[in-house]
């Protein structure tokens, strides 16, 4: 599989990612300097972590505008699977790829801890290789990670199962104390109606080998292949 | 002509910075203040000499960039 990590000026989870899908999974790798204006040959791309732009504005604000993104638009308009990993995120939800937008968190603080985020749909391509309701660890890193969309939005996401990570206990209760960051409903990770488009906020390629002592992470890059692979997984109801 | 724009969360989104000064006004003894909202000041030479033109430009600038409309609003004065 090829996948393509885009590199925007103050990425700093990019060569993580590279890691991840490279040296431990053995996939192809290309890095996408955020200039570049096509996109060709790739099954999937990356929007990495980090602080485009140095967060200026607003969190991915300017990287929406960066020339790559037309062609990340052209890529998911076409199917292609992206995910957005934390400023990732926060640059699909400003270039409108996915609804809603980040606030401050609602502590104030930079928040860079590991915390347990529940699988609520294991039937997108992002999330298949994990079970539904099965509870990960993943580490968060970030200010602007308090999850914002209007009420009618939110109930055709939740209907529509797009919800796929929720803030949780260790228990996989997704309570208010679990709740890091003041996100709406507890909302760590969305996909698009489609399905081919997930921003989350935890960081999976921090944990995604044993060497980091959590192995949680690396769920999401399998999905991921297995996905590309056509190994998709029946569906099924979120707690069943 | 100057454009001086004024980019705030929307009422009803909670605005964290502005409880945090809200909250530290009252401790220093302003009881009366209240409803704090935090926001951000921007100024943008356009070089335009048509004022509705030059409006039309900002407003373009607002919606595009400067605010984010899912959250914030926006206010503008022209001179």
């Amino acid at each position: 599989m090829k996948i393509g990590v885009v590199v925007f000026p103050g990425s700093n989870c990019d060569h993580d990612c590279q890691h991840i899908s490279q040296d431990v999974l053995g996939q192809y790798v290309e890095m996408i300097w955020h200039k570049e204006t096509l996109l060709a040959g790739l099954d999937a791309i990356v929007l990495p972590g980090g602080f485009s732009y140095g967060d200026y504005l607003r969190t991915g604000a300017i990287a929406r505008f960066s020339p790559v993104m037309g062609a990340v638009k052209e890529f998911a308009k076409k199917g292609g699977m992206v995910l957005g990993i934390c400023n990732g995120f926060q640059i699909l939800l400003e270039a409108g790829l996915l609804p809603g937008a980040m606030l401050r968190n609602r502590s104030l603080h930079f928040i860079c801890k590991d915390v347990y985020v529940k699988v609520e749909n294991a039937a997108t391509a992002f999330s298949g290789s994990c079970e539904s309701g099965q509870v990960l660890k993943i580490p968060i890193a970030h200010a602007d990670g308090n999850y914002y969309t209007d009420p009618v939005t939110l109930a055709a996401m939740q209907a529509n199962a797009q919800i796929v990570l929720r803030y949780c206990t260790p228990e996989g209760k997704v309570t208010p104390e679990a709740n890091p960051n003041g996100s709406l409903d507890n909302i760590a990770g969305i996909i698009n109606a489609e399905g081919n488009v997930l921003g989350m906020m935890p960081h999976p390629e921090r944990c995604a080998e044993d060497v980091l002592g959590n192995e949680d992470g690396r769920l999401i890059f399998l999905s991921m292949l297995e996905s590309l692979k056509g190994n998709k997984k029946q569906i099924k109801m979120v707690g069943a | 002509m100057k454009a001086k724009i004024h980019v705030t969360l929307k009422s009803g989104i909670l605005d964290p910075q502005g409880k945090a000064i809200e909250h530290a006004l009252d401790s220093l003894g302003f009881k009366n203040a209240g409803n704090v909202r935090v926001g951000k000041y921007m100024e943008v030479d356009v070089n335009e000499t048509d004022k509705v033109k030059a409006e039309a430009q900002v407003k373009q600038m607002c919606e595009k960039l400067l605010a984010n409309t899912i959250v914030e609003e926006y206010r503008y004065e022209l001179q």
